[in-house]
């Protein structure tokens, strides 16, 4: 607790209004999520969240989520690699561009992967060549969830690189391992951590990303409908507690894989 | 291995293929959508283009999304701010509590964020009877869309001052408060002028957003065209009606303002390295 008589002042009246802007713009509203599902009652709610078409949602929005974080993993790292230890004509723009997926409007991420990948597209033209189906199918959704993970790959895992110091390298090379064994035995591990941390932001993003994937995942019920979409229908059928139940069952379980993984991280720290 | 190569550095075929793969990530991966965008949007020249941006639901979309940003941004300024100075500055019981609930939003689904709303004010909500013997309007109206702004926005611009606000420490308060500084002296003379480059940054990560966000705007507005229609969710109006050129240009106007936004990000994080007036 702040000493009565602190040098800086406005502790109190900073605090609060943290704590009024904080009270009526989140922990108001998630209260209501927290409370609403409450009234269908202990059995209802089991009921609502075990419909084989919400399980179905769960399923894939988890599933493409974590899919595609544990890919962003090499990707991101591999970028941060190039753009921290490598020196390059247009390593500035690379570097920009790693940020496109924070700043692009969801819908547009959306709409412009859409066009990419549909069978007509730049991209989904010469894959439906080769017989791969990617818009309007899961990988549709997993693809998306690619896209805006990337960059909390990188910029997690690129302050870490930055400081890491190259006297372990060295003297694992001194120590006669090669390039590859120093890697994978110092450089890997130090940087593991942030991986990890990459790997959950990613994938907490994806678990509830709606703008970009809904246009490109063609949403059929049971297949490539992701657990938001379903919100949105069952909010649209004026079911407020079964929407809610589904966007508790959402955080609930993202709380879960968050505490895992940060579990993981912790377990790691000693070794 | 070679001479004159350095024990911890790839050789050099190695590094080019890893620049190059790289390269190819982000340019096939990140900037080939960009100018998937804007090719289809002028992919039958500029006069379509300019029509779509110009007939008055888009107009009127734009209108929307910049008075929606107006609100929303300034608030989350005002609140960033003041819970940047008491986690900062102070050391007090449930601080990093209170740092956990400021982040959370940004872990909760954009959907949800505006799906708290609808359980609050909507019809069925807590205070949708009262709202409705009142005739106010929330949901479905311009004030829901306010809100779930407020509520996707809420970290940017705290999360982006307690990590520079912490390293600064509070000696330079506490000399102008010994000094004699009232508060708000302190704050305005001293504090501000450290901080201002990152507040910036801050607000227009909170700005982009603002004007970008589709999910949670896309539950409480009801979609009424002209109305409470922002420029994203105009966009899926306009797609959904395979009005393909129109859709895409609307995109476009929103893909330029990320743009804008990354330039001035970059421009501003540069600037702070070399020492700028940080």
């Amino acid at each position: 607790m702040p000493r009565r008589c602190d040098a800086v002042p406005g502790f109190g009246f900073s605090l609060s209004v943290t704590l009024l802007w904080l009270g009526g713009l989140v922990l108001l509203p998630l209260l209501a999520l927290l409370l609403r599902p409450a009234e269908l009652g202990p059995a209802g709610l089991w009921h609502s969240v075990t419909e084989p078409r919400v399980l179905a949602a769960l399923r894939l929005s988890f599933g493409a989520a974590l899919a595609a974080s544990a890919l962003n993993l090499p990707l991101g790292l591999l970028v941060a690699w190039v753009l921290v230890r490598y020196r390059f004509p247009g390593r500035g723009l690379l570097d920009a561009a790693v940020d496109l997926p924070f700043a692009l409007p969801t819908a547009v991420a959306g709409l412009a992967l859409t066009a990419l990948y549909a069978p007509n597209g730049w991209i989904g033209a010469p894959l439906a060549a080769l017989g791969l189906k990617v818009a309007y199918t899961p990988l549709g959704v997993g693809l998306a969830m690619l896209f805006v993970g990337l960059p909390f790959v990188v910029r997690s895992v690129e302050p870490v690189l930055r400081d890491l110091p190259r006297e372990a390298e060295e003297a694992a090379a001194t120590l006669g391992a090669t390039r590859a064994q120093a890697l994978w035995r110092v450089v890997l591990p130090a940087l593991a951590p942030a991986l990890l941390a990459g790997f959950a932001m990613a994938s907490a993003r994806a678990i509830g990303e709606y703008g970009s994937v809904i246009f490109i995942a063609g949403n059929m019920p049971m297949v490539s409908e992701i657990a938001p979409l379903l919100i949105v229908t069952r909010l649209e059928q004026f079911d407020y507690a079964g929407a809610a139940a589904v966007g508790l069952a959402m955080l609930a379980l993202s709380f879960l894989m968050l505490l895992a993984l940060n579990l993981a991280r912790r377990l790691w720290r000693p070794a | 291995m070679a001479p004159g190569v350095s024990p911890t550095a790839e050789p050099r075929w190695l590094r080019r293929l890893l620049i190059g793969a790289a390269a190819l990530l982000l340019g096939l991966f990140l900037l080939l959508p960009l100018a998937a965008v804007f090719t289809e949007a002028l992919r039958r020249g500029w006069a379509p283009a300019w029509q779509a941006l110009s007939e008055p639901d888009a107009v009127a979309a734009v209108r929307l999304t910049l008075l929606v940003a107006a609100i929303a941004v300034p608030v989350n300024m005002a609140g960033g701010v003041a819970a940047a100075w008491c986690i900062a500055k102070f050391r007090f019981p449930g601080r990093s509590l209170l740092l956990a609930l400021i982040e959370l939003p940004f872990s909760v689904s954009p959907v949800i964020s505006g799906l708290v709303w609808v359980l609050l004010f909507g019809a069925q909500g807590w205070f949708g009877p009262w709202l409705q013997a009142h005739d106010v309007q929330i949901v479905f109206a311009v004030p829901g869309l306010m809100l779930a702004t407020l509520f996707v926005t809420f970290p940017f611009v705290a999360r982006t001052l307690i990590p520079l606000m912490q390293d600064q420490g509070r000696g330079a308060e506490e000399a102008a408060a010994t000094l004699g500084a009232s508060g708000w002296q302190t704050f305005r003379r001293v504090t501000l002028p450290d901080i201002r480059w990152a507040l910036l940054s801050g607000v227009l990560l909170c700005n982009a957003r603002a004007m970008g966000e589709f999910g949670a705007v896309s539950v409480v507005s009801g979609h009424i065209r002209g109305e409470t229609n922002t420029m994203p969710l105009h966009v899926e109006i306009l797609y959904n009606e395979y009005q393909f050129v129109a859709a895409f240009a609307v995109a476009a106007l929103l893909a330029l303002l990320a743009l804008v936004t990354l330039a001035a990000k970059t421009l501003l994080e540069r600037g702070t390295r070399r020492g700028l007036p940080a």
